[in-house]
């Protein structure tokens, strides 16, 4: 099997008619895990909502391509087959299915009609995963997001995330609202995948979580480009500086934010 | 008299002659009488925004006959698939075009006093004990529907749970219709007596052999003073039978009704459901889903009363509307003088599948005390866009994640509902009238 490899190149997106993402290149392949940082509003949820392919975003200009396939000609559905994962910030509660009705369909979607999952082999599958999150079993029968706390609905992206497994998963502040446990079985699942079959992009505001997953490369970002990147030393430095140190070195005047 | 029963099709001479062949007492060949030149008199029901007048109510055969049975796996059909390996040993009653054919209640009931059994066998056999709450809870004279369904009631069912008994297994009954153009106008009483419980399920089905039929459906549940009744349903009659469907009840002090209603009819529906909170301390909950589909249309009106203090209401409607159905929703609370630290909720959500469906959720809350709370929620809308992306992002195709969306809509009664078989029934109707 060849290594997966998502491009993004020149992506220009806009919410509502405001311009937000200017220009952002980046190139990630399997068994590499990259993370994107950057202050507040400065565009990354926007970047992995588009690629997702959220209604509300529009693509201005610019090209995603999955192993060569246009991602954005595709529909979400088609995206996510064709093996792209978003772990959503805000993840939607559904009401009345069960996080395992949930997860099989979307397997047995993925699989298609003919070639569908034993339902003993995914009651196996899904009871191993959520142990290795330490998720207690009844989640399984629980609706999908329906009364989870901040950090359920998180380990719940990974349990998909482990479930799915796609080519390539962006993780959109998976780190916000857990507390250091919880942090650890989040970090404990995406090593799980770490392989050259896999690439991740891990979207956050803290160093917290890299001392976790290990990026192979720390991208910054600032008025809805990538600015500088560097290893995962861009990362701790951060931590310790603050954005204003970078922003002065590389000449970048104030961010012009905007709403996320 | 007799000139003026004649614009209705039937005629008071067969009537007695029916009411002779089920070898009826004569109080209620009375009734029937009566209740038929009432039916004459009395306008149809006029419910908001729907218009019933060119329904068919009154033209249907109501002498229909089933054939008893002895093996449930005999049944007419998908009558047995209802019925679950527990619930077979334990009790049922079957009725096939109105006539019992097949039932059975566990012995150790019996010897407690329990009475299950068909509403005609009742009538011969506990006379005093029918009277006592025929027509107890609804009124004969409060429309011509009712009192049509006093005049031609041929089937019907009749639990009677004495004092402090509490019954397990669940109590359930099948309705299956397939006589070529015919009514079934079932009258059900449950009394539950103080201190009992009982968890009670019906289903309605019905064979396209029906063509142009008619359903006229009441039941009525008397809860004794702490005594808890479980009521599940799940009607569905197929697209060219009219349905009007009367289920009440009256609670008494501490005492609590919960109605779990899955309302799966093809055809035009006009529902009323109504709970009484007399005793003090009394509660209940309504829970009711439906969907609408094809051209058809369907009127639902749930209606909670307090009358005793400190007594607690929860409604939730919730409907699905495809095609070009219209289905309008009345969900009333209404908290009477005196009903002080009273506590009524109720919900409704109308999903819009269609642009040509129409719906319509109306609340409204009557209060005449100052002690009280009450809340209410109603909502018609689409399919929640984000809901639908997050399904998406997952690989599921568009159609699939709105159909898993709408039957999750739907699913709060499907788990209510006390028999394996008729919970798949629901889910299985659900599925079938979504996709």
């Amino acid at each position: 099997m060849a290594i997966p490899e998502l491009r993004i190149k020149d992506l220009h997106v806009s919410v509502e008619d405001k311009n937000i993402v200017k220009g952002f290149d980046l190139d990630v392949k399997g068994g590499e895990i990259h993370a994107l940082m950057g202050p507040n509003g400065t565009g990354k949820s926007t970047v992995a909502s588009a690629i997702m392919g959220h209604p509300k975003y529009q693509v201005t200009s610019g090209s995603v391509t999955l192993d060569g396939k246009n991602l954005l000609d595709m529909t979400v559905d088609e995206r996510a087959r064709a093996g792209l994962f978003l772990a959503m910030q805000y993840p939607s509660e559904v009401s009345g299915v069960t996080n395992a009705d949930f997860l099989r369909t979307a397997i047995n979607g993925k699989r298609g009609e003919g070639n569908e999952i034993p339902l003993m082999k995914f009651i196996k599958l899904m009871d191993k995963k959520m142990d290795l999150l330490e998720m207690d079993h009844h989640f399984a029968e629980r609706y999908v997001n329906e009364g989870f706390s901040g950090g359920e609905k998180k380990r719940n992206e990974i349990l998909q995330l482990l479930m799915l497994q796609p080519k390539f998963a962006i993780l959109d502040e998976i780190d916000s609202g857990l507390d250091i446990d919880a942090l650890k079985w989040v970090a404990n699942g995406v090593n799980a995948m770490r392989s050259e079959n896999f690439g991740c992009l891990i979207i956050t505001h803290y160093q917290r979580l890299l001392n976790y997953i290990k990026p192979d490369k720390v991208h910054i970002m600032m008025n809805g480009r990538i600015v500088t990147t560097g290893g995962p030393e861009l990362a701790v430095r951060l931590e310790k500086e603050g954005y204003d140190g970078l922003r002065k070195e590389l000449g970048i005047k104030d961010d012009e934010t905007v709403e996320a | 008299m007799a000139t003026e029963v004649q614009s209705l099709p039937f005629d008071a001479e067969a009537l007695t002659r029916f009411s002779e062949e089920r070898i009826e007492p004569k109080w209620f060949t009375d009734r029937r009488i009566q209740a038929l030149s009432l039916a004459e008199e009395l306008p149809l029901p006029n419910p908001e925004k729907t218009r019933i007048d060119s329904w068919n109510f009154t033209r249907f055969d109501y002498n229909a006959v089933g054939k008893p049975v002895h093996d449930p796996a005999k049944l007419p059909g998908n009558a047995g698939q209802l019925i679950g390996a527990e619930e077979k040993a334990g009790n049922v009653l079957v009725h096939h075009n109105g006539t019992p054919v097949f039932r059975s209640i566990r012995p150790d009931l019996e010897e407690k006093g329990v009475i299950f059994t068909d509403l005609a066998t009742a009538i011969r056999e506990h006379g005093d004990l029918v009277e006592k709450y025929y027509f107890k809870t609804t009124q004969l004279k409060k429309h011509k529907l009712t009192a049509l369904n006093a005049a031609l009631v041929n089937g019907g069912t009749f639990l009677y749970i004495p004092r402090n008994v509490a019954i397990e297994t669940p109590v359930q009954t099948v309705y299956y219709q397939d006589a070529p153009s015919s009514g079934l106008i079932a009258h059900t009483i449950i009394a539950a007596e103080p201190g009992s419980s009982v968890t009670y399920v019906e289903s309605f089905l019905s064979g396209s052999s029906v063509g142009e039929g008619v359903a006229n459906l009441i039941s009525e549940v008397r809860v004794g003073e702490n005594a808890h009744v479980k009521y599940g349903a799940v009607d569905n009659f197929s697209d060219k039978i009219v349905t009007y469907v009367n289920r009440t009840g009256s609670v008494a002090r501490d005492g609590s009704l919960e109605w779990a209603l899955g309302q799966m009819n093809d055809g035009n529906t006009l529902s009323e459901n109504a709970t009484d909170l007399q005793g003090d301390g009394s509660s209940a909950d309504t829970k009711a889903v439906s969907i609408g589909s094809g051209e058809q249309k369907q009127n639902f009106d749930n209606y909670i009363r307090h009358v005793g203090k400190g007594t607690i209401s929860r409604m939730l409607v919730r409907g699905a509307l495809k095609d070009a159905s219209n289905c309008i929703f009345n969900a009333r609370t209404k908290i009477e003088h005196g009903a002080s630290k009273a506590d009524g909720e109720q919900t409704q959500r109308v999903l819009m599948l269609s642009d040509q469906a129409r719906g319509d959720a109306n609340p409204i809350l009557l209060i005449d005390e100052y002690d009280v709370i009450a809340g209410h929620a109603a909502s018609v809308g689409r399919v929640d866009q984000d809901q639908l992306y997050y399904l998406m992002s997952r690989g599921i195709r568009k159609e699939t994640a709105e159909k898993l969306i709408v039957e999750g809509f739907l699913e709060p009664v499907v788990d209510l509902l006390p028999v394996a078989g008729v919970r798949n029934q629901l889910s299985g109707l659900i599925e079938r009238k979504v996709g």
